[in-house]
C-alpha cells in the first residue's frame, strides 16, 4: 500500500500576480521573436516589417498627421453608426418584450433578416442614399442594431417574473414597472448587447472602407497593401486592434458604472 | 380592520384547452391584528389564494372585501419565497421601493426606512445588495420592504421555505417577535405544520385539488411564544391533529407530484 497519495499539489501555484506576468512575458516574447525574424534577414521586411519599423512608421505617420485624420474619419463614422444602432436596437428591443402585438409583429421581420451579412447591405445603401457617409453609417447602425435588439429583449423577458409582482403588489404601476424593474433588470443584457454591437461596428466600418472610401482605416489598409507600404498596413492592423481592446474596455467600465451590483460576476 | 374571502374560487385554461380548478369556494376571515397561517400540500391553490388576495390574479368567483379599511393605504403587500428582492438596488433601495414609487419625499423615505431596517434588526446593512446577504437576512430585507408601506394585511407566501433548516428556524422565532411588536394582519401560507401551528392564531386546513377549506383550527396557544413552545404537549398535540388532518392528501401528493 502507498504510504502518500497525492491528489492534488497546491504549495506552489502561481498567485494571481504571477498568472499576470506570464501574459506579458508571453506577449513580450512573440514582439522578440518577431523583430528577430527580421533582423535576421529570415523573412523580407517588404511581407513582415520589424516591430521597431512598424513602431518608427506608426510615429512618421502620427508626426504627418495621417494617422489621425484616418482614424478620426473612422471613428465617427463608428460613433455615428453605433449610437444610431445602439438607440433604436434598444428602443425597439424594450418595445418587443413588453407589447404581445410588436412581438408577434417584429420577431418574424428580425428572424427575416437577422442573418443577411450587413456587408451585403451595402450596395443597397449606395444607391439609396448615394455615395458619401450615409452609406456607411446606415450599415453599421445595422450592424449594432441586430445584437442589441435581441439582447435588448431577451433582457426583458428574462425579468423575474417574480420581481414584477413583488413590484405591482408594492403599488408601482405599469410605466414604473418598466423604468424600475425591467430596465434595470435587463441592463446587463443590453451592454452585452453593446459590446457584440461594438465588435460589429469595428469590422464593418474597415468593410465599407475597404469597398468605397477614400479615407479611414480601412481605406488605410487597402491602399497601403496595393502600394506593398507593408510598414503602413501593419500600423493600420494594431491600430484596429487597439481600437478594438479600448472599445471593450470602455463598455466594460460603462457596466462597472451602471450595473455596480453585477461586480462579483465580472 | 377585516378581510372576508368570501366564496373565492379560481380555474385556470391550460395549454390544451382543458379546465383546472385551483381554488373552489374558499371563504375566510383575518380579523384586524390576527396571524391566520393557511396550511395545505402543494397542489392546494394556497399560493394561488394569496396572488388573488394581493390583487396579482383576479378570481374567477367570489370577492374579497377589506371592512373598515383606513383611507388611501395600501391593501396588502406581500413577501415571496426568494427571487424577488431587487438585486440592483441595495437593501436601502429595495425598503424604500413601494414608498418610491407612491411618491414619498425622499426625506420621509429615509427616516421611515432606517426605522424599518432596525425593526428587523439590519442597521448597518443599508448600503449592502442583496447577493452580499445571507437568505434570512434577504428574507428580513422582503419583510421590511413590504412593511415599508403600511399594509392592512401582510402576505406572507412561504417566506422562509428555501431557507435552510436553522435559518428557518431563527426566523420563525424573529417573525414572532417582530409580530408581538407590530401586531399585522398577516396572511401566512406554509406546507410546515409546525410552522403553521407555531405561528398561527388560527390555521386553515386545506386540501389539494381542488383546494377548498377542510376545517380552521383555533392556535389556543399562549402568546408571546419562543422556542419553548415548540416543546409544549399543548403544541405538540395540535401539530398531531393538522397532520392527520392532512396525512391522507400529502400521500397523495407524494405520489402524483
Amino acid at each position: 500500500m502507498a504510504e502518500r497519495v497525492v491528489v492534488y499539489d497546491a504549495t506552489n501555484a502561481p498567485a494571481g500576480g504571477e498568472r499576470r506576468g506570464v501574459g506579458v512575458a508571453s506577449l513580450a516574447a512573440l514582439l522578440l521573436v518577431w523583430e528577430a525574424v527580421g533582423r535576421l534577414g529570415w523573412v523580407s521586411p517588404l511581407f513582415l516589417p520589424p516591430p521597431t519599423a512598424v513602431a518608427a512608421e506608426a510615429a512618421r505617420m502620427v508626426a504627418s498627421g495621417e494617422l489621425l485624420r484616418h482614424l478620426g474619419v473612422s471613428l465617427v463614422r463608428i460613433a455615428w453608426g453605433f449610437a444610431v444602432g445602439a438607440a433604436a436596437g434598444t428602443a425597439l428591443g424594450l418595445v418587443l418584450g413588453a407589447s404581445r402585438l410588436a412581438e408577434a409583429i417584429g420577431n418574424p421581420l428580425i428572424a427575416a433578416t437577422y442573418p443577411i451579412p450587413k456587408i451585403a447591405l451595402l450596395p443597397l445603401m449606395i444607391l439609396w442614399l448615394g455615395i458619401g457617409e450615409a452609406p456607411k453609417v446606415a450599415m453599421i447602425a445595422l450592424g449594432v442594431f441586430f445584437p442589441v435588439v435581441i439582447n435588448t429583449y431577451a433582457g426583458v423577458r428574462d425579468t423575474e417574473p417574480l420581481m414584477v409582482k413583488a413590484a405591482t403588489s408594492l403599488g408601482a404601476r405599469r410605466h414604473q414597472v418598466l423604468t424600475k424593474v425591467i430596465l434595470p433588470s435587463a441592463l446587463p443584457t443590453i451592454l452585452a448587447g453593446y459590446r457584440l454591437g461594438a465588435g460589429i461596428a469595428l469590422l464593418l466600418v474597415v468593410s465599407a472602407e475597404m469597398i468605397n472610401a477614400s479615407a479611414g482605416i480601412g481605406f488605410l489598409i487597402l491602399h497601403a497593401g496595393d502600394l506593398m507600404l507593408t510598414g503602413k498596413l501593419m500600423v493600420g492592423l494594431v491600430l484596429l486592434s487597439l481600437l478594438g481592446l479600448a472599445s471593450t474596455w470602455a463598455l466594460r467600465a460603462l457596466e462597472g458604472y451602471l450595473a455596480p451590483w453585477r461586480e462579483d460576476f465580472r | 380592520m377585516r378581510v372576508c374571502v368570501d366564496g373565492v374560487a379560481k380555474t385556470f385554461t391550460d395549454r390544451r384547452g382543458r379546465q383546472i380548478e385551483a381554488l373552489h369556494e374558499v371563504s375566510l376571515t383575518v380579523e384586524e391584528g390576527e396571524f391566520v397561517t393557511v396550511l395545505g400540500p402543494s397542489g392546494c391553490g394556497k399560493s394561488t389564494l394569496l396572488h388573488i388576495l394581493a390583487g396579482l390574479l383576479p378570481p374567477t368567483r367570489g370577492r374579497i372585501v377589506f371592512e373598515g379599511l383606513p383611507e388611501g393605504g395600501p391593501v396588502s403587500a406581500i413577501v415571496f419565497q426568494e427571487h424577488a428582492l431587487f438585486p440592483w438596488r441595495t437593501v436601502l433601495g429595495n425598503v424604500a421601493f413601494g414608498l418610491e414609487v407612491r411618491g414619498l419625499p425622499e426625506a420621509a423615505r429615509q427616516a421611515r426606512v432606517r426605522a424599518l431596517l432596525e425593526l428587523v434588526g439590519l442597521q448597518g446593512f443599508g448600503d449592502r445588495y442583496p447577493h452580499q446577504l445571507s437568505g434570512g437576512m434577504r428574507q428580513r430585507v422582503a419583510i421590511a420592504r413590504a412593511l415599508a408601506v403600511e399594509p392592512a394585511l401582510l402576505l406572507m407566501d412561504e417566506p422562509f421555505s428555501a431557507l435552510d433548516a436553522q435559518s428557518r428556524a431563527l426566523m420563525q422565532l424573529e417573525l414572532l417577535a417582530l409580530w408581538e411588536r407590530t401586531r399585522k394582519s398577516v396572511l401566512y401560507v406554509t406546507h410546515q405544520i409546525q410552522e403553521a401551528v407555531l405561528l398561527g392564531d388560527r390555521v386553515v386546513v386545506m386540501t389539494r385539488r381542488p383546494g377548498r377549506v377542510l376545517t380552521v383550527r383555533a392556535v389556543d396557544l399562549p402568546r408571546p411564544r419562543d422556542e419553548r413552545t415548540l416543546l409544549a404537549p399543548a403544541f405538540l398535540q395540535l401539530v398531531d391533529e393538522c397532520w392527520q388532518l392532512v396525512k391522507k392528501d400529502a400521500q397523495e401528493a407524494f405520489v402524483d407530484g
